[in-house]
């Protein structure tokens, strides 16, 4: 029996419980990560992987410098090509520009490609809402669309499901017989799918990158999805975060080499899509209107306050697969569109309603494997602890850490009360290590965070400090003389 | 980051010895003494060090961060400056990290120039201990003798910040008599993160019960490692399990301290898993 999926909007503390709770995702969790992550290991060491990131490194850098001028020089090519280009601040413009286009062409059905950007904006609820049919075509959303889940993962949006559960989706969904054969189950999807692709008006899908030089839109599928959403309908729209962006046509295969073989560990992706504008009078096929909507939603407020760094990631789900707490916890329990390492960075700063945003900066130990398998090499650990101080900068601290950081720094500084709390910490600890019979069992909370699960050793009887002043002087009585420098 | 490089072997070293192993582990620092004084190193240890601020940092709380960490300066400086000692050792990948590396963030705006300067001079002197001894002194085998299986688990500072993982290895391969073990996910964190084991205590315990199933799997006795606050929270987490191997600071299994026949901390007698109440049954982690 499929379980029920985690509440995005739950508090996060819930969001949490559930998600540890939850068997089943755990399951999923641990049969995908670690293989997507071997996947990306091997096809990285097949290749000078260190020079392909600093390459890639150096590219983004180079993007994320001159973004606006990048971003003038990608309309300005689109617009020669005949497509129309759109500039939406937020979720609401996205909203009321694709309606706008989709009014006008009297669109009735749209099909849409896997968007991560569409999902931050929720624009299958608006469409739906104005009355429109939408269909999700990436095997993995439509699965998740037929349960009514938002996708779990930057690449892979159904991790959160085991193979079992996702036959008792399509079984339920789409009443067709039990079966555990994934083949199966892909045939069927296909030929659902088949019919949508055929009757759609408008297809919408995100974008890769964009190459600014040719005026061009990638988008990176291995299902082929992706070429039919863009030239299939009528109206083609792509809705295209700005920082999404690569100079030359080498950049993009630069990057396109580094999204591969980071997210599946492919040498390259089975379809390639690359749209620069639309149906000219000796194409074959490709759609009569062509959208691009740029947007921005907190990324120019994210480059302004510092945050730039976090603007070259390609959306590879690299640091997600490899990340500790995504493995244990899955993307749901993040609350966002984005989740692991970059999610915890970028849901707090971009324009989007999360429930407890500030407690994902935390949702971190700072161990910084996610780094190591970044290929852009953003130093993820970093960002989330300059997060956390903008936070107490800004007063939104937790008031337990600001208690106990005044405490504890008062403490720090001076010998005296150091050495003082270290006595009546060990004497403390010791009294409960003697009720506990052994190790310490139960402190009072916040603490007891710690104990319901571990125990905690007391506090030593004597410190080192005391330890050390006492061999030396025993030391010095021996010798006479005077061993260790004090300056 | 430039580290020195010593054109005589280093006589005296200030022991950087991290308020955890001050006020918990006291042992650690006697052995860390003990290893660095076998190799003719004399060790100083200044007694006004206290905490080097890694726990503000991490929460956030730059400034008080700053004010422990130019406390740290002015604490060790005069040693180094003064040529009383030619390095600073730390056995913690953790604490090295933070003076080493984080000392740079804190300091990095252009008013705080000087105080840069200031930690950059003592970051090209401080070490890890593991690193001391083999990058430095150039030691691997420091004559332990362990009997029993024993395996490492490499904590996240020491391994992706200070880039030192041979180095401890290759001093345990050294130990006589000591079987080395293989340890699945050696390089994955144990869910510690400071602040992160109370806030997050359900992810924080899922990791760590990962670890400690690698570890049950590896059939150790003994897992080593170089930094005590790991070490807490694994040995919680076997502790609470009544499993038998238990985490200890490199420097206590390279001082040849260890006799798994008789550990020195005896794993609490099993206790059973107390049996869930029923007012107990909704309670989750």
């Amino acid at each position: 029996m499929t379980t029920t999926p985690i509440d995005l909007h739950a508090p996060y503390k819930k969001r949490v419980a559930d998600a540890l709770n939850n068997k089943h995702l755990r399951t999923a969790l641990s049969r995908t990560t670690w293989r997507m992550n071997d996947a990306r290991v091997n096809a990285m060491g097949a290749i000078d992987g260190a020079r392909l990131r600093d390459q890639v490194r150096q590219m983004k850098e180079d993007v994320i410098a001159r973004l606006p001028d990048l971003l003038e020089e990608v309309e300005s090519k689109l617009q020669e090509n005949g497509g129309q280009v759109h500039w939406a601040n937020d979720a609401a413009d996205v909203h009321r520009i694709v309606l706008d286009i989709a009014r006008r062409a009297n669109v009735q059905k749209v099909i849409k490609a896997k968007s991560m950007a569409t999902e931050e904006v929720h624009l299958n609820h608006a469409l739906e809402e104005a009355g429109m049919h939408v269909v999700e075509t990436d095997l993995g959303e439509y699965i998740i669309q037929l349960n009514g889940e938002p996708p779990s993962h930057i690449v892979a949006p159904v991790l959160h499901r085991r193979l079992e559960d996702i036959a008792d989706i399509m079984h339920r969904k789409l009443d067709i017989p039990l079966t555990f054969d994934p083949e199966m189950m892909c045939s069927v999807a296909r030929a659902k799918l088949r019919q949508e692709f055929f009757g759609a008006d408008m297809g919408i899908s995100g974008c890769n990158f964009a190459i600014a030089e040719t005026g061009t839109i990638c988008i990176v599928t291995n299902e082929g999805n992706g070429r039919m959403t863009s030239t299939m309908p009528r109206v083609y729209v792509a809705v295209v975060g700005i920082e999404k962006l690569v100079p030359k046509v080498e950049d993009a295969f630069l990057q396109y080499q580094a999204l591969c073989r980071s997210a599946t560990g492919q040498s390259t992706s089975v379809y390639l899509s690359m749209t620069n504008g639309p149906r000219r009078p000796d194409d074959v096929d490709g759609p009569e209107e062509f959208h691009v909507v740029f947007l921005d939603n907190g990324r120019s407020e994210m480059l302004a306050k510092g945050y730039g760094e976090a603007l070259m990631c390609i959306r590879c789900g690299a640091c997600l697969n490899v990340c500790p707490v995504y493995r244990e916890i899955g993307g749901h329990a993040y609350g966002s569109t984005y989740s692991g390492p970059i999610g915890a960075v970028i849901s707090p700063l971009l324009h989007a309603e999360v429930t407890n945003a500030e407690k994902l900066p935390h949702a971190s130990t700072l161990c910084g494997a996610c780094r190591e398998a970044c290929p852009v090499k953003i130093d993820l650990p970093r960002l989330l602890l300059d997060l956390r101080a903008d936070q107490v900068r800004d007063g939104e601290g937790a008031l337990f850490d600001k208690a106990a950081m005044f405490g504890f720094v008062q403490t720090m500084q001076s010998r005296a009360r150091y050495e003082g709390a270290g006595k009546i910490a060990s004497l403390g600890s010791n009294l409960l290590e003697n009720l506990s019979g052994g190790n310490i069992k139960f402190m009072p909370p916040p603490l007891s965070g710690w104990t319901q699960s571990r125990d905690f050793p007391a506090f030593a009887k004597r410190s080192f400090r005391e330890m050390w002043q006492e061999r030396t002087s025993r030391r010095k009585e021996i010798s006479g003389e005077r061993l260790t420098a004090q300056p | 980051m430039h580290k020195k490089e010593f054109a005589t072997p280093p006589r005296r070293v200030a022991l950087f010895v991290t308020c955890m192993v001050d006020m918990l582990y006291p042992e650690v620092g006697m052995a860390t003494a003990e290893l660095l004084e076998r190799h003719n190193i004399e060790v100083v240890f200044p007694y006004e060090q206290t905490c080097c601020g890694q726990p503000a940092f991490n929460a956030g709380y730059r400034d008080e961060a700053r004010t422990l960490a130019r406390r740290f300066l002015d604490v060790f400086e005069p040693f180094v400056q003064q040529g009383l000692v030619d390095a600073i050792v730390a056995p913690s990948g953790s604490c090295t990290t933070m003076t080493t590396h984080f000392y740079a963030v804190l300091f990095e705006d252009a008013a705080s120039t000087a105080d840069r300067q200031r930690a950059e001079k003592l970051a090209a002197v401080t070490f890890e201990l593991t690193e001391f001894l083999v990058d430095v002194l150039g030691v691997t085998d420091m004559g332990a003798h362990f009997e029993g299986k024993l395996t490492y688990h490499a904590c996240c500072h020491l391994l992706r910040e200070l880039g030192i993982n041979e180095q401890p290895r290759q001093l345990l391969a050294a130990i006589k008599d000591a079987e080395l073990v293989p340890l699945n996910g050696a390089e994955e964190c144990c869910g510690f993160g400071g602040l992160f084991a109370i806030k997050n205590p359900g992810i924080s315990t899922a990791m760590g019960h990962r670890k400690t199933r690698n570890l049950a799997e590896s059939g150790a006795d003994v897992v080593a490692l170089c930094d005590v606050s790991c070490m807490t929270h694994i040995n919680g987490l076997l502790s609470r399990q009544a499993q038998r191997c238990r985490a200890l600071h490199i420097a206590e299994v390279l001082a040849s301290r260890i006799d798994v026949n008789d550990p020195p901390k005896a794993p609490a007698p099993a206790a059973p898993a107390p049996a869930p109440r029923r007012w107990q049954d909704a309670k989750q982690e």
